[in-house]
């Protein structure tokens, strides 16, 4: 039987919810026997091919991230909402109280400790959204996994469901928006 | 017998003028709730409480239970009805769970986890809100406020005060403070007045003792609001929603 086919992203986020999908340890040697990894950065495959899930971590603050995510949508049969900022936006939609100009200037001109203050411009920086934004007003989401980040154990869930055919479910007690 | 009614076919005792709530409270039945605490006049705004009443949709908070009369509560119908209400409070607000000192303490989480609330669903606002930090002891972050008013009645009813209000209306209502500059600084809010506790969400919180639990370890990270479904499943798809 062929290998079920999983890509991943970090889009605004922190790569927390990489990092704790890395927590579920030794069981992701027993994951590996049914499942590859396609576009992620855990293979450095840069464009996402045809694949059965899409885990997206993160909300969308940039042009390019809404390009990713479209990517994503186009070629995973199944796209997963991973954590508090791919659902509401999380930590980056902070931003969301000030404009863009005014987040730039901050970061690049007057912060404490800003070494030759410069906003950057060069061209192959993708541009900022005027707002961050959740995944689920750009796409169509299938499935969400609440947490800041979610567990190594509720990955390891829903991986399992989904290979086993079922529908995803967590138990109550691991519902986290935190 | 007459001071009877059923709630879900279980038959509860009321006194004469007793709500729906207050019985069902007394009886140790949960019906999901925000601006609701018993001893305050009720203000029936938040519509957790939606119950249906022989057949018409009604707020259990306000509600005289009368004899014999006929109560659904916890249907799929309306926890559905319910969350839904749920995520318009958390999309109108800046609900960004992680950067909050009250995450773990929350009532307003606490409910999204009861009702088992994966998303927001709707756009998020994202609105402008003041944050004043103007008092010595206490906080007023408004992005959080879901305008219950309990803070308002805390602050009348108990303290013998009138520091907060709500102004404006529908989706533009906000907190007030009552005081000449508007700043909850210049108000007679007192450290220990029970307006500076009984809220239900981070918008009004205690200064200096933000982590002394710490997250993970705090009221409903061990206990659920209703202390019965704990070891129900969540499904991670969610369910088709009003407005499909
Ligand atoms: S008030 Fe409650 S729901 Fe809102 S951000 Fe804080 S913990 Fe989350
Ligand atoms: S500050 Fe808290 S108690 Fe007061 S109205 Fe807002 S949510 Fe309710």
């Amino acid at each position: 039987m062929s290998k079920i086919r999983i890509a991943t992203t970090s889009l605004a986020g922190c790569f927390g919810c990489h990092m704790s999908f890395l927590d579920m340890d030794e069981r992701l040697v027993g994951l590996l026997e049914h499942v590859e990894f396609n576009r992620s950065p855990l293979t450095d495959i840069k464009h996402c091919g045809p694949c059965d899930i899409g885990l997206v971590e993160g909300g969308l603050c940039n042009a390019e991230n809404v390009h990713v995510l479209r990517e994503f949508r186009q070629q995973c049969k199944i796209l997963i909402a991973v954590g508090a900022c791919a659902i509401n936006g999380g930590v980056p939609a902070m931003r969301n109280h000030y404009e863009v100009q005014e987040c730039l200037e901050e970061a690049f001109l007057h912060g404490v400790g800003v070494d030759n203050p410069m906003i950057p411009s060069d061209p192959e920086l993708p541009l900022l959204l005027s707002k961050v934004h959740p995944l689920h007003e750009v796409v169509r989401v299938d499935y969400y996994l609440p947490g800041c980040p979610p567990p190594g154990d509720a990955f390891f869930t829903i991986l399992s469901d989904l290979l086993a055919g079922k529908e995803p479910s967590l138990p109550k007690a691991m519902l986290h928006y935190d | 017998m007459s001071n009877m009614f059923f709630i879900d076919g279980q038959e509860i005792a009321f006194t004469p003028g007793q709500t729906i709530m207050d019985a069902a409270l007394a009886a140790g039945i949960y019906i999901p709730h925000l601006c609701h605490k018993p001893g305050l006049t009720p203000q029936g705004s938040c519509k957790l409480c939606t119950v249906d009443v022989d057949g018409r949709s009604a707020s259990a908070c306000t509600l005289p239970a009368t004899a014999g009369m006929k109560v659904d509560n916890n249907t799929p119908a309306l926890q559905e009805v319910r969350k839904t209400l749920l995520q318009m409070l958390f999309v109108e607000g800046n609900h960004l769970c992680p950067t909050c000192l009250k995450s773990g303490d929350c009532t307003l989480q606490a409910l999204g986890y009861h009702l088992g609330m994966l998303d927001g669903h709707f756009p998020p606002f994202y609105p402008l809100r003041e944050v004043d930090a103007s008092h010595p002891d206490v906080l007023l972050d408004r992005d959080r406020c879901i305008v219950c008013a309990l803070c308002v009645r805390a602050s009348r009813e108990v303290d013998g005060k009138n520091v907060f209000a709500i102004g404006r209306r529908g989706a533009n209502a906000r907190l007030i403070v009552n005081s000449p500059s508007g700043k909850l600084g210049d108000s007679d809010l007192a450290a220990d007045d029970l307006a500076a506790h009984i809220c239900p969400v981070g918008a009004i919180m205690p200064k200096n003792h933000g982590f002394e639990v710490p997250i993970g370890r705090r009221t409903f990270d061990l206990h659920s609001v209703a202390e019965s479904d704990v070891a129900t499943p969540v499904t991670l798809k969610k369910t088709e929603h009003h407005d499909e």
